[in-house]
């Protein structure tokens, strides 16, 4: 088979960025730093679950382009859902 | 009707069982099985997404009473779960690095450890759960969650919003904690085809994508967590 495998150590080299990225987060939660404590959670938690997209679900490696559309596709109707109903509850008052 | 083509000696002794006869070769059908679960996850992501935004309107609408709800979660226990999640998302990867490799016996090791792990936080979610029974945290006519807005001390928590959060909360983590026990069901079933040898490097499709489906939900589990129980901390 043509199958990539990945090597033991960029699992476990992934395992312990995401488990710094956990400490982190609880660690940073407790600076004030008004809005921007959201916007740091969140974006840690982007790059975590981006980490596990890549390697751990392999769609670094897919040879497989339709996967790439389904991904990108899902984000892009979840953008939609967000935004666009976003807008209308954060202009309802104006 | 169809019938099965005739096949000479030498096809069948060089053919994979796995192959099923409407795929042409090995990677078309695993290539097949995989997209078939990123499009099912495509859907989940809009299933939490619906519940990710009611989340968002109203944390938008009632921001203190929200603020104070995520204050009474217990972060040892969510961190806790997070890192157990975490821990079984790479015993997974191991689990198909394994079948990739033909270790059998890892296989089953790492599938083995993987259910340990989702038991793990089924176990923990259902201490955090009997305590905000106790707490009487509960959305419903016993609920009571007094105190204030979190910094202005003037500011009383209002009952209603405060159980919109509470409400959230626990359909939120517990159609997760769902999606956890259904894994933990397809890995017992996995485990028992791993055992009797059934996955081999040129068959391993339902290992990979029980994976994925894995992965799938330990991402969740990484939004929920700093949104239920840590963006309201500094104050």
């Amino acid at each position: 088979m043509s199958e990539h495998v990945s090597s033991l150590k960029l699992y476990i080299g992934i395992w312990i960025t995401l488990l710094i990225g956990t400490v982190l987060t609880v660690v940073v939660a407790k600076i004030p730093l008004g809005p921007f404590n959201a916007v740091v959670a969140l974006s840690i938690a982007t790059i975590k679950a981006t980490l596990v997209v890549l390697f751990f679900m392999h769609v670094k490696y897919t040879h497989e382009k339709l996967t790439r559309v389904v991904i990108i596709s899902a984000l892009c109707w979840l953008a939609i859902l967000l935004a666009l109903s976003m807008a209308d509850y954060a202009t309802r008052l104006w | 009707m169809h019938t099965s083509p005739p096949a000479t000696v030498e096809g069948v002794a060089h053919e994979n069982p796995a192959l099923l006869h409407h795929f042409a070769t090995e990677e078309q059908q695993k290539n097949a099985a995989n997209l078939g679960m990123w499009v099912f996850l495509a859907t989940e992501i809009m299933f939490f997404g619906g519940m990710f935004f009611a989340y968002l309107v109203y944390r938008y609408w009632y921001f203190g009473d929200f603020g104070a709800g995520s204050q009474s979660m217990n972060v040892t226990l969510g961190g806790t779960n997070t890192a157990v999640l975490i821990c079984s998302s790479l015993t997974v990867a191991l689990a198909v690095r394994a079948a990739q490799l033909g270790k059998q016996k890892m296989i089953v090791v790492c599938l083995i450890l993987t259910m340990l792990l989702g038991l793990v936080f089924l176990g923990i979610k259902g201490v955090e759960y009997h305590d905000k029974f106790v707490e009487h945290h509960v959305p419903g006519p016993s609920f009571y969650f007094p105190g204030h807005v979190p910094g202005h001390v003037n500011i009383p928590i209002n009952q209603q919003h405060a159980q919109i959060f509470f409400s959230l909360y626990f359909i939120m983590t517990g159609l997760h904690a769902l999606h956890m026990i259904i894994g933990v069901g397809l890995f017992a079933f996995i485990t028992l085809h791993a055992m009797r040898g059934r996955y081999h490097p040129n068959y391993y499709t339902p290992v990979e994508t029980a994976g994925l489906y894995w992965h799938f939900v330990d991402i969740i589990w990484i939004y929920l967590f700093p949104l239920l129980y840590l963006i309201d901390r500094s104050q």
